[in-house]
């Protein structure tokens, strides 16, 4: 009965499909000799693969939903890997090894792919902080990528100065201006904070393409220094590598920075904050200065990234931090799993690295990315690696409850 | 002794409603009051007034901590309120569904505690001994409440009952003096509410704070309150003990028309 039905609600979408594809599949006119074609075999290759699609989706989603009536209790496979030190240490040493002798068997252009896969898991996990444990939605983060990046490109046009010395400087300057985005957006939650934010960073956008003056326009700066090494001039290929290490270096200070951060004081404000508004201030937390510390410290590492940005490409302008920067930087966020750190490390590497290598299919590219997204949000919504919350150790024995107030101080 | 809370002739207009009209309460040390009254009184109003979620238009709202000074919080930021030792409770939970339980208290003894930023980072030993009494602190209130097997436990998952205890708990973990509950034992079985009942009068007696609830659960007002307040279309109508309320006429017809008698 139930199989029937199912059945059934298929064939109508087959049909239905059939009904949409007719006019571009089926008919073909040829102008030249005048004639219409009836090509019948695409309608019978579309009735039936969209009849199958149909069946395996409908078969998908109840799966689901028996799943997660039956297995609500059963814990993620990747919380279990991450308790087990036994499990985890060789994968972790297995990816250590992996990431040390990475550019010594694949070629630059391999590096450089990963180089960029690697500055998105920065941006990632700074959005992160925004998104993933304050909750609050920002579709303008690249802005402050664009100010980390031209913070470097103009000053070491005009003055020459060095990547090290610009790196803290960029990071500064991106955490004022997430400042100066979080005071206007501090009563803002959900759509109208995402149109805000959004409209801040067409903004930057938009005065970067257009101060001529200042930021020369969508000409863009030209020869930004790379960043150098103790005083020693590298060739190209010594700076794509040393890059990389640059790059590996930056994201394990970025997780484990945030890794604290998450599991501090701080950072429960802000996932509290996220949870509910009002009972966060309620219990004491001040809303304005939570929001803006989750502002300023996810901007500072856009800044960061768009310093290494321009270091990188030693090439900027505006084309570079359009909203479709901030929409990738949002799925890795979104797809990974909001607030998981590995989560948000595995998305930024599918989504950077399976475009690169799906060059040979680059005209449905967008089109299995679009497919990608649809698929996770409607078998996965948690994400690839959903965060887990944190158990905590506390003394097993029970104290006398009469004098609790007498500890705290 | 003062009182610690003191609200002279408080009046909220919402455009042209009045929902809270020329009223006054007050609250003396280790007491607990109730604020009744039918449905749309006005009494969640004053509480909003009273944490700072609402600005009120006319009248004085004035704290005094044991032992402290008076001082009037028209208007004070919501966190502020927390901060001076003014804790709640809300109507509707609201808990941090997707913390366990011993998160949600911890997040009570945020503005008890300074760790920044910084200290986040370099995890010195000042801000681990922090961490670590705050852990400490919050699963020690969750035995006082009684919570203490679900520490671990999504706030989401706990039942009904355990989600309104909880939410004492963290509103303990402010170390407050005076306590809000908005309607504590809504939705809870009479064992529930027996079983909270003993908690409100613990808390009272252990740790010296004064309580004041809105409840529509008449025994267990009429059982466990100093004083009772009841509101009536955003009018004070009523104060007194229990007894002198249970008699009240003017009481009982705003809850049950002429001619009945509450029974308690």
């Amino acid at each position: 009965m139930n199989i029937f039905s199912e059945l059934k609600k298929s064939l109508i979408v087959a049909l239905w499909f059939v009904f949409l594809t007719f006019p571009i599949m089926v008919i073909r006119v040829n102008t030249i000799e005048k004639i219409i074609e009836w090509r019948w075999r695409n309608m019978l290759i579309i009735a039936i693969g969209s009849f199958l699609v149909s069946l395996l989706w409908r078969y998908l989603l109840t799966r689901k939903q028996t799943q997660t009536d039956s297995q609500l209790e059963k814990r993620p496979l990747s919380q279990l890997i991450f308790e087990e030190p036994k499990v985890y240490k060789p994968i972790l040493v297995l990816i250590g090894l992996f990431v040390v002798i990475f550019p010594f068997i694949f070629s630059s252009y391999q590096i450089n792919i990963m180089t960029t896969a690697l500055m998105y898991v920065m941006l990632g996990l700074g959005l992160n902080i925004v998104v993933g444990l304050a909750g609050l939605l920002d579709l303008g983060y690249v802005a402050f990528y664009a100010v980390g990046a031209y913070t470097y490109a103009l000053i070491n046009h005009h003055f020459g100065l060095g990547f090290w010395t610009i790196l803290p400087v960029g990071a500064l300057l991106a955490a004022f201006f997430g400042i100066l985005l979080g005071f206007p957006v501090l009563r803002l939650r959900g759509d109208y904070l995402a149109i805000v934010t959004l409209g801040f960073g067409e903004i930057i956008r938009l005065i970067l393409e257009n101060w001529n003056e200042f930021s020369f326009g969508p000409s863009g700066i030209a020869h930004i220094s790379r960043p150098g090494f103790m005083g020693i001039n590298l060739n190209l290929n010594e700076s794509i590598i040393y890059l990389y290490y640059l790059m590996i270096f930056f994201c394990l200070i970025t997780i484990f920075v945030i890794n604290r951060l998450q599991n501090s004081r701080i950072g429960r404000a802000w996932i509290a904050l996220r949870e509910d508004e009002v009972a966060c201030q309620a219990m004491g937390i001040d809303k304005t200065k939570t929001k803006l510390t989750a502002f300023a410290l996810g901007a500072t590492w856009a800044g960061m990234v768009g310093v290494i940005f321009a270091a990188k490409t030693t090439f900027v302008n505006p084309a570079s931090f359009t909203f479709l920067e901030s929409a990738m930087i949002l799925s890795i966020v979104v797809l990974g799993g909001m607030g998981s750190i590995v989560g948000v490390f595995i998305a930024a590497m599918i989504l950077i690295l399976t475009p690169e290598y799906l060059r040979a299919f680059s005209n449905y590219r967008m089109l299995l990315f679009g497919a990608v997204m649809v698929l996770m949000m409607v078998f996965r919504p948690q994400g690839i690696v959903p965060n887990v919350r944190r158990f905590y150790r506390f003394r097993r024995v029970t104290s006398n409850p009469g004098n609790l107030y007498d500890k705290s101080s | 002794m003062t009182n610690l809370l003191e609200i002279h002739s408080l009046t909220m207009m919402f455009g042209g409603l009045k929902a809270v009209d020329d009223i006054d309460i007050y609250v003396a040390p280790k007491e607990i009051a109730a604020l009744i009254g039918p449905n749309g009184a006005g009494k969640t109003t004053v509480f909003n007034c009273i944490t700072g979620i609402y600005n009120p238009t006319e009248g004085d709202i004035f704290v005094c901590r044991p032992g402290g000074v008076k001082k009037r919080i028209n208007g004070i930021k919501i966190n502020k309120a927390t901060e001076l030792g003014i804790a709640r409770t809300f109507q509707n939970t609201r808990l941090f569904p997707n913390m366990t339980v011993l998160e949600n208290v911890m997040i009570g003894r945020h503005c008890r505690t300074r760790a920044g930023v910084l200290g986040a980072f370099l995890r010195d030993s000042s801000t681990l001994r922090e961490e670590q009494q705050i852990i400490d602190f919050s699963y020690d209130i969750l035995v006082h409440v009684g919570l203490a097997d679900q520490v671990n436990e999504l706030a989401k998952n706990l039942p009904y009952g355990d989600q309104r205890r909880l939410e004492i708990a963290r509103a303990m973990a402010t170390e407050p003096f005076l306590l809000l509950l908005d309607e504590p034992a809504a939705g809870m079985n009479p064992r529930e509410t027996d079983e909270l009942r003993e908690l409100i009068d613990r808390i009272r007696n252990d740790k010296a704070i004064s309580v004041l609830m809105i409840e529509h659960d008449m025994k267990m007002v009429m059982g466990i309150s100093d004083r009772i307040f009841v509101l009536d279309y955003g009018k004070k109508i009523a104060e007194g003990t229990p007894e002198e309320i249970r008699e009240n006429p003017v009481v009982i017809k705003a809850y049950l028309g002429e001619d009945f008698t509450i029974d308690a």
